[in-house]
């Protein structure tokens, strides 16, 4: 088991590194500098100014020392002006030679500062973080129950009349994404031209306070996709163990039907929809990238939207970073819990 | 000219009863899943019910109980409300002038589909036992009913240059944000479905969206399956290094965020770098190697036969490999402009892995056949045994997958289109429109709703598609 979770956090490692690399690479292509440089210090430059600026700010270094800076692994960048001045990665303003870290990356606890917030990314990120937390809490308290009811009761009895219409149910859930869902949502109840008006068509106010009216929408729009999803892989596993061995001896020895489907039926059916549910994670990532775009909550979709759009470089890295890390936790969690859920595999 | 209704003369008469109908059918609905819903929890509680009713006795027919009427009212609601509507469509057509209204207007316009509809389900039905698993797809009503539904668009996508009423991109002073059925200035027709912030029609966009999307969703998916299966073939089946490095680069793929993925890739920045170009020029190659590996393994024993389909293979699937990827058709006849190319090099790009994943399941499960082991003892060469043992026995499941991709696909490029990623912004796909009419939702809620429920119906059609198939290939 030990030896099992040291591989696996291994492959995590080495996946994390590549994927923040590709991302290094893709944000820090000569184009995307050049607009970096015409953003930053005059948008009239001419190329050889452009080049200037980069070759000044650290930029002109190989990308893969440049990405070891940022990692922290390798020292920040440090040159000295005409005017003896001393400028760098890791130079704060004031500081001397001596004084100044010679590594800066986020292994530091260093990440960067944003160029369109105006704001250190750190506090930026751990701000937006925690207002999609809230949203991501109640998109969970919602959707996971909803979707293994759904699937429960549509598997408990293959073919029946209940299961075709919550399987129909569920098929139209997930062909029903975000945009399309939020916007009939926002149609039908809170436009002021034909709508119901129940619910208000903008979460910004939730950032703030949390309303059933300005919070109900948006919830609702990503639980919504999900559910299908979930509902569908719960039915299949509910049917599976509803034809097994066990079940028709307790059925044959008399077990009555509730009592089957709540004592012998369900604990076994919920191990798949575990790890369905924590691999819906990096989905909910793209729902939540949507959903906060659609209803303008500040969050942490909101900020990568802004980042990717602006090429807000470290910003955006940042980003990636925790995205990436998302995923690959929930599907370390989905391995181990498997495992621990299941005492039918056992890990050599 | 008159504002339009959406029913016109027969609304009066037949929208109360549509309501009804509606009514009754939803309600009944409610009833007999919150029956089910109690009596399961009563059962659970212990309170004790009365008891279901045993067998009938023969020459007695049971009575009816609460469940039979509701489901008896569910089903005859449910018939009426269908009726009434074929009865707006079909009388759509009848009915002349003013008194068509937007439905029977646009019924009218679709006479083409309508009547391609008919004559496919016509010759499918009459066919369908000499038609494999497509026939046996009318064996089912939720098959049936997605396969419809994808064939009204694509259809309406093959007819889109008799259905539109107006240029997408022309703009009409004064028919901005106006509801639907609004006439035209100068009375000659009507803005169907209304006009959006620009005034354009929303109606004609909808239906070349349709040709937008079709044009690009399947033809990705099948790049995607070529690229999958080319890949995950060999790596189930040889397994060792090649498959480890082969999982490591797709679970890396599939660990990135699809929407990070595509804001850093869909960018005019990477259109300048010449890296989707460089992307196409890998991926785009798996089809010409698939197709020459599957004759190769097939004919080599057969040189004249081999070389003259691989050479057929090497010539059409160069040509059309240079005037795709790489925009340099010698003939200029195939060309593919940048801005999509990178949508459609990201569509393939995202989906292949996942492909692969279930081709290599797949293949690793199949190799232990005894057919393969026929062929191994028979000195077939490995490829012959993957693309001709192999794969004809996975196309069950990869033909449900393939529908259920198409789908995914399309809701993929709606996503890019709602990002205002890659598309050009007077683009009349459906990702695009929702994403220009979002900003004024609450004073205009139609130019985006229409794209939005097209999208939907597309996706729900091929969903269903793949389920009927899933249902009638388990069967045997």
């Amino acid at each position: 088991m030990l030896m099992f979770l040291l591989r696996r956090l291994g492959l995590m490692l080495l996946t994390a590194l590549c994927l923040t690399f590709i991302v290094f690479l893709l944000t820090n292509l000569p184009p995307n500098l050049e607009k970096l440089a015409k953003s930053e210090a005059s948008a009239r430059m001419d190329d050889a100014q452009v080049a200037s600026w980069l070759e000044r700010n650290g930029y002109e270094q190989p990308v893969l020392i440049r990405y070891g800076e940022w990692l922290g692994v390798v020292p920040g960048w440090t040159r000295t002006d005409d005017d003896g001045k001393l400028r760098g990665r890791c130079v704060a303003s004031g500081d001397t030679a001596e004084t100044a870290p010679r590594y800066c990356g986020i292994l530091q606890g260093d990440w960067g500062f944003s160029t369109v917030f105006k704001d250190e990314v750190s506090t930026i990120v751990a701000k937006r973080l925690g207002l999609t937390a809230w949203l991501m809490g109640a998109v969970m308290l919602l959707m996971v129950p909803a979707a293994l009811l759904i699937g429960v009761l549509a598997g408990m009895k293959e073919g029946s009349r209940l299961d075709r219409s919550l399987s129909t149910v569920s098929i139209a859930s997930t062909a029903t994404p975000e945009y399309v869902s939020g916007v009939i949502f926002i149609a039908i109840f809170a436009s002021s031209a034909v709508g119901l008006k129940w619910f208000s068509g903008t979460a910004t106010s939730a950032m703030d306070h949390i309303t059933f009216k300005n919070f109900t929408l948006p919830v609702v729009t990503i639980a919504l996709y999900g559910i299908g999803y979930i509902a569908r892989m719960t039915r299949a596993s509910m049917t599976e163990v509803m034809t097994a061995q066990y079940i028709r001896t307790a059925r044959l020895k008399g077990v009555s039907f509730p009592q089957i489907v709540m004592r012998h039926a369900l604990r076994n059916a919920l191990i798949a929809p575990f790890t369905v549910i924590m691999l819906q994670f990096p989905w909910l990532l793209n729902g939540v990238v949507i959903v906060e775009t659609l209803f303008n909550y500040k969050g942490f979709g909101f900020t990568l939207v802004e980042a990717a759009g602006n090429n807000d470089i470290e910003l955006l890295l940042a980003c990636s970073v925790v995205a990436v890390f998302v995923v690959l936790v929930t599907q370390l969690i989905s391995d181990i819990g498997y495992v621990f859920l299941n005492p039918r595999i056992r890990i050599s | 000219m008159d504002q339009l209704t959406w029913t016109g003369a027969l609304g009066p008469y037949l929208n109360p009863v549509l309501m009804a109908a509606i009514a009754v059918a939803v309600v009944a609905f409610a009833l007999q899943v919150l029956r089910t819903f109690l009596r399961l929890v009563f059962r659970l509680s212990g309170v004790q019910m009365v008891p279901e009713a045993g067998p009938p006795a023969p020459g007695h027919s049971a009575p009816l109980d609460t469940a039979d009427y509701l489901r008896l009212a569910m089903n005859l609601a449910f018939k009426v409300a269908l009726a009434v509507v074929l009865i707006y469509l079909a009388a759509g057509i009848v009915l002349q002038g003013p008194a068509k209204g937007i439905i029977g207007h646009i019924s009218t316009l679709y006479l083409p589909v309508w009547i391609a509809l008919i004559i496919t389900f016509a010759l499918s039905m009459k066919f369908k036992r000499r038609l494999g698993l497509y026939g046996k797809l009318f064996d089912s009503s939720i098959g049936m009913i997605g396969f419809g539904i994808v064939m009204f668009w694509v259809f309406t996508a093959i007819f889109a240059d008799l259905l539109v009423t107006a240029d997408p991109l022309t703009t009409l002073s004064g028919m901005k944000n106006k509801p639907p059925g609004t006439p035209l200035p100068d009375g000659t027709y009507w803005y169907l479905l209304g006009g959006d912030n620009l005034a354009r029609d929303v109606y004609s966009r909808m239906v070349l969206g349709a040709r937008e999307v079709l044009k690009i969703a399947p033809a990705a998916t099948l790049f995607a399956f070529m690229v999958g299966i080319t890949l995950g073939l060999p790596s189930g089946y040889f397994g060792g290094k090649l498959d480890t490095v082969l999982a490591f680069i797709s679970n890396l793929v599939l660990a990135f965020p699809v929407i990070l993925l595509f804001y850093l890739l869909v960018t005019p920045e990477m259109v300048e770098t010449g890296i989707p170009m460089y992307m196409a020029a890998v991926l785009f190659i798996f089809p010409v190697l698939f197709m020459i590996v599957l004759f190769n393994s097939r004919f080599h024993t057969q040189p004249p036969k081999r070389n003259l389909y691989v050479a057929i293979t090497v010539v059409v699937g160069l040509w059309l490999y240079s005037g795709l990827a790489f925009n340099a058709d010698p003939l200029g006849l195939v060309s593919m402009q940048p801005n999509i190319l990178i949508v459609f090099v990201s569509v393939v790009f995202v989906n292949s892995p996942t492909v692969y994943r279930i081709v290599r399941g797949l293949a690793l499960d199949i190799q232990t056949r005894d057919y393969v082991a026929a062929a191994q003892t028979r000195g077939e060469g490995p490829w012959y045994i993957m693309l001709w043992e192999i794969l004809p026995n996975a196309r069950g499941p990869l033909i449900v997958d393939f529908c259920l991709r198409i789908g995914y696909t399309t809701i993929l490029l709606g996503t890019l289109g709602f990002f205002g990623l890659g598309v050009s912004p007077e683009s009349p796909d459906w990702g695009s429109t929702i994403n220009a009419g979002r900003r004024l939702l609450s004073i205009a809620p139609h130019p985006a709703v229409v794209p939005a429920l097209a999208l939907m119906s597309l996706v729900l059609g091929l969903n269903l598609l793949a389920d009927g198939l899933r249902e009638e290939s388990l069967k045997d």
